[in-house]
């Protein structure tokens, strides 16, 4: 029932976008997204889209299940799209309904606004599909680094996010467990009204939170047995460690985005 | 003499808080135990004899309530010795999935040993040479809930070594294994106190994990109940009784044959040992 789950959503692979540096992967997604809402016309969008077609087809991530995770998002899309329609002030009108007009300038709006967010979605995929889970905490962990002078628990924050990825399949699979133990004492989640099936869920969420405490209490101990005592004087097995690649990634994204910047906000391009 | 021993502890106490105006309920009563360097202990004991509770007085996670614990001769009470008795004394718990901490087989491995902030290259010769020794290495770059049963108490034990640890306490590792996984854990706790001179305290209540041990403990209500090599334990079938265990099924037939009014001695613990000492009897009966 819940073996189909898949999160964090990562393809393996040995292409050059999974081997760049989490960080580099991190900051470039960024800059990304800056670019992004640089860009004002046709030509600056155009760039970034090839761009983000280049990494697609360089990381060999399959194009068609990058379209099956924008699915859910259509309908944001859609909706985003028509209030831009509806809600742009311009001067040529196109049509009148009522008190609503439709203008040209609605109409980019909407078009640059539904591929913005398009090429946003996609370009978030792009970095967790060619990112371990793994690698993209260390990578968070390592440039969030500087935030812990000011008291940022971000030793911490990386951990709790590990732990949380590793035990999504063991709980995952305690769901299915307790589901299955209900079920074979006669509990019905199919059928009612939502309320209904909300309430049938109680008896799945209480074992589940009670059992999830339990391991963490033993995982604590466990931890502690391991010598673990926070971040303090801790070393890693695999130190990440910027590559000539990386340097090129990041001179190739600064260029884009002042690129895009100057075409955008200078030529409105 | 203090070298030879690994742990010691000396009238050690425990017990829980309960509420006032009750007697707290005492988990251990003053327990002398000496565990000698390099070898293998089993102690033996039914559910709330307090073995579980004894076994986290040894590396620190339990404190006693009155008596004290001594691991290479550091006190476990002083807090300023945490990290390095722990980093002696390793401990493998009964659940394998909850006491694994990472993603990926090696970097659980990682684990101890980034907390002891060894360095990169010498972490990896660790991981590399426990999972070697657990016979995991190709594994190495798998998600640890892919693993069977007895593969991830492997990889707890696996975990645990990285430390390079001098004793490894297990507390009922294979309580939930299959039968396959039971056979794997025993074997590599086996070999790594062969191998590696690893002292081993084997925590269960399977008699028959108890056959191969130097020696066996058995214990009930919080004390010791018996001390000695498992053939002088295993022959003293009314005590083990009393402590709510089985004899193994070879001395369990001696025993009843004796009963029987058959001339025989219980010391047949393994099989063979036990068709011997029948044959030997049938023989001088004729």
């Amino acid at each position: 029932m819940l073996s189909n789950i898949t999160l964090g959503q990562y393809f393996p692979g040995e292409s050059l976008i999974h081997r760049l540096d989490p960080r580099t992967k991190l900051l470039l997604f960024v800059l990304y997204i800056v670019a992004l809402f640089l860009g004002k016309g046709l030509v600056s969008y155009a760039i970034m889209a090839i761009f983000l077609i280049v990494i697609i087809v360089m990381s060999k991530v399959p194009p068609s299940s990058l379209l099956r995770g924008l699915k859910p998002l259509w309908i944001v899309i859609i909706i985003t799209g028509v209030l831009n329609l509806l809600f742009s002030q311009g001067q040529t009108v196109l049509f009148t309904w009522r008190r609503i007009s439709v203008t040209l300038e609605g109409c980019y709006n909407a078009g640059f606004m539904i591929v913005r967010i398009i090429l946003l979605v996609l370009c978030a995929f792009m970095l967790t599909y060619t990112t371990s889970p793994i690698l993209l905490t260390d990578g968070l962990e390592r440039l969030l680094r500087p935030f812990q002078k000011i008291g940022l628990p971000v030793h911490e924050l990386a951990m709790m996010m590990s732990i949380a990825l590793r035990f999504i399949p063991t709980l995952v699979e305690e769901t299915d467990k307790i589901i299955s133990a209900q079920k074979a004492r006669g509990a019905d989640f199919e059928s009612g009204n939502i309320l209904r099936r909300a309430k049938a869920l109680i008896p799945i969420l209480v074992p589940l939170f009670i059992s999830a405490f339990r391991r963490a209490d033993e995982l604590a101990i466990a931890m502690e047995c391991r010598c673990y005592h926070g971040g303090e004087g801790r070393t890693r097995l695999h130190q990440l460690k910027y590559a000539r690649k990386d340097y090129v990634a990041y001179v190739i994204g600064i260029v884009l985005c002042v690129a895009v910047g100057i075409l955008g906000r200078r030529f409105g391009l | 003499m203090e070298h030879d021993t690994i742990i010691r502890t000396e009238q050690l106490c425990f017990s829980y808080l309960q509420e006032e105006g009750k007697l707290p309920y005492q988990v251990l009563d003053h327990i002398d135990l000496q565990i000698e360097r390099g070898s293998f202990v089993v102690v033996l004991g039914r559910n709330g004899s307090g073995k579980s509770t004894l076994a986290k007085h040894f590396n620190a996670i339990n404190l006693p309530v009155s008596g004290k614990v001594w691991v290479s001769g550091m006190d476990t009470a002083d807090e300023a010795l945490l990290l390095a008795i722990r980093r002696q004394v390793g401990m493998v718990f009964q659940n394998p999935d909850n006491q694994l901490v990472a993603n990926v087989v090696e970097e659980d491995v990682a684990f101890a040993p980034e907390n002891l902030g060894i360095p990169p290259e010498e972490i990896r010769e660790r991981v590399d040479s426990a999972l070697a020794t657990v016979g995991l290495s190709e594994f190495r770059t798998h998600a640890p809930y892919l693993l069977s049963g007895g593969q991830k108490q492997r990889l707890a034990i696996a975990g645990v070594l990285a430390m390079q640890p001098d004793c490894i306490v297990l507390d009922e590792p294979t309580a939930m294994l299959d039968p396959i996984g039971r056979r794997e854990v025993l074997e590599t706790v086996h070999s790594i106190n062969r191998q590696r001179g690893v002292t081993v305290v084997l925590i269960t209540h399977h008699m028959d994990e108890a056959l191969d041990a130097d020696r066996v403990i058995v214990m009930g209500q919080g004390t010791i109940l018996a001390d000695g090599t498992p053939s002088e334990i295993f022959l003293q079938v009314e005590l083990l009784r009393e402590a709510g265990l089985d004899a193994p099924e070879t001395v369990k037939l001696l025993y009843a044959l004796r009963k029987a009014g058959w001339d025989i001695s219980l010391d047949g613990l393994f099989a063979e040992d036990c068709a011997d000492r029948i044959a030997a009897y049938l023989q001088k009966a004729e």
